[in-house]
């Protein structure tokens, strides 16, 4: 049973939210924080895997742990850590333990992360990892091998609307799709006449696409992703009101920012992802801002 | 060709420690052209092992130490100095080193090269991989830009979302998106349909290490053997 795909095969503009696992096993705080904040206002939380690289406690565990307290989370898988047996593996083991959002993604590369020295695995990329899902909800393997009892799966993947050239963006989307993906959360937009721009190109892409929106906490930060995030650029006006914010006033202007992009955006799009980087208090107001909740 | 450099000479004086007498052996191809096994470098390489109280009985320039062939012929004309040798340094690639090893064991051999990659020298003293020889080819899908290789995450159906604005990739800025390059390419010759199919995942299973490749009985010369026929 999947709220996400429920609300989004019912027309409903679908809000999702995300936590990261700590490094270490002190996970109450992520969790009580989803439970706080997130419980009741977001259809799912995804569950980031080893983000950036950095070595975490798994996805998987805090996605059974998320869903135990009434929350339904989105298992982010990676391919950067495993071969093509250990993730079909997973991709099993998370529906024997009740999870159906899978989020399929290629993964940062190693050298982003804390341990450079890593081999990087990629046996399979995104495209091929969607396949391997949608194959285990056949009944089968990637291998072939009929399954003694098949997984369901609300397939997701990802795209990055501002990267530029972006017909290559369309082009890998339009595999993903092919393979199976049933739902897009995009990587962070700020700009919407960009974002109108991709979701035009992929008009004829059949597939509900869920606007990225990650809360920029100061000024430095929207320069610092100028400057080192490909595909993200954040316009100077947006960049100008964090930085006449004053300090206290700096969650509430960054909540307004967030919910006025949703706004926007929310005639293109049939829902938006909240990627709070730890603010998950800022959740209620943004979607007060963004007339959602 | 095997990208190589030498490794610090500081290293082969240890892994030398207790030999008091080296044959030193270079190779006629890779290492030659990556100048660090050919006849100059032997000759510099004896001037400073002398110097470090070493006797160099002798060096040979192989002609293709990863031949079997090459190798035997060097032997034949240097048996005795590589036999009045404790040990041989091997200033050519990993495969040199072994081909000489396994034919003249016991002799110890110690190898000089770090081994790189395969790669394509772009000038002396530059040079770029391009192919990580998989055994199963998409540069005719890519118009011959490798993603296998060039791509730092080998993807086979389109970049990740990590390229900048100036087509460069986000693990190391220095390099070209092998996507982006691809992509241009492919647009710029009408051909972007080539790559609008998924590529399945790559099949390891005929390319485990260790790897061989014999021809086939029937296509096998008789008289003269092929130079690439493995031992
Ligand atoms: S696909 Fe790339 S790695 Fe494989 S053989 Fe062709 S060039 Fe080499
Ligand atoms: S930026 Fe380009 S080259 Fe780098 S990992 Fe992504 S697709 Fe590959």
């Amino acid at each position: 049973m999947s709220q996400l795909r429920d609300a989004l095969a019912a027309g409903r503009f679908a809000v999702t939210g995300e936590i990261g696992p700590p490094k270490g096993t002190h996970v109450e705080p992520a969790l009580e924080e989803a439970e706080r904040h997130l419980r009741g206002r977001v259809l799912a939380v995804n569950v980031t895997e080893l983000q950036t690289a950095v070595m975490r406690t798994g996805s998987l565990a805090m996605c059974r742990l998320l869903l135990e307290r009434g929350i339904e989370p989105v298992y982010q898988v990676v391919c950067r850590d495993r071969n093509r047996l250990a993730l079909q593996s997973d991709l099993l083991s998370a529906a024997v333990l009740g999870i159906e959002n899978v989020l399929l993604i290629t993964g940062d590369h190693v050298l982003m992360g804390d341990h450079p020295q890593a081999k990087p695995v990629f046996d399979l990329d995104s495209v091929h990892l969607i396949q391997a899902a949608a194959a285990l909800e056949a009944g089968h393997d990637l291998a072939g091998n009929d399954l003694d009892g098949a997984p369901t799966f609300f397939k997701g993947c990802v795209a990055a609307p501002g990267s530029e050239p972006m017909e290559p963006q369309v082009l890998k989307l339009r595999k993903k799709v092919e393979a199976g993906a049933q739902f897009v959360q995009t990587q962070a937009v700020y700009d919407p006449e960009r974002f109108e721009a991709f979701v035009e190109a992929a008009a004829g892409i059949d597939v509900p696409i869920l606007v990225g929106i990650v809360v920029l906490k100061s000024a430095g930060m929207a320069r610092y992703m100028n400057e080192k995030v490909p595909g993200v650029q954040v316009p100077d006006a947006i960049t100008q009101r964090m930085a006449d914010a004053p300090k206290e006033d700096r969650k509430k202007v960054a909540a307004e920012i967030a919910g006025d992009l949703i706004r926007a955006m929310r005639p293109m799009c049939q829902g938006a992802h909240l990627m709070t980087l730890g603010w998950d208090d800022v959740v209620p107001d943004i979607l007060a801002r963004a007339e959602l909740a | 060709m095997i990208i190589m450099k030498q490794k610090p000479f500081d290293d082969l004086l240890a892994a030398m420690e207790t030999d008091e007498k080296v044959f030193l052996a270079g190779c006629s191809e890779c290492a030659t052209a990556c100048k660090v096994g050919g006849q100059e470098e032997l000759d510099a390489l004896r001037g400073r092992l002398t110097e470090a109280g070493k006797t160099v009985t002798g060096t040979c320039v192989f002609d293709t130490a990863c031949r079997a062939g090459g190798v035997r012929e060097g032997v034949k004309e240097h048996q005795a100095e590589i036999d009045a040798a404790d040990s041989i340094l091997v200033m050519a690639c990993g495969t040199g080193v072994q081909s000489l090893g396994d034919r003249l064991d016991p002799k110890q051999v110690h190898p000089g090269t770090e081994s790189l990659f395969v790669g394509e020298v772009e000038a002396l003293g530059r040079y770029v991989e391009k192919c990580s020889v998989c055994n199963e080819c998409v540069l005719e899908m890519t118009d011959g830009i490798c993603p296998m290789t060039r791509c730092s995450k080998g993807l086979l159906n389109g970049p990740c979302g990590g390229y900048s604005a100036d087509g460069k990739c986000e693990v190391d800025p220095e390099k070209d998106c092998a996507w982006i390059l691809i992509y241009r390419r492919l647009k710029d010759r009408g051909h972007l349909d080539k790559v609008a199919g998924i590529q399945g995942p790559h099949d390891h299973s005929s390319h485990h290490h260790p790897r061989a490749y014999r021809w086939p009985k029937p296509e096998r010369p008789k008289k003269k053997r092929p130079q690439e026929e493995p031992a």
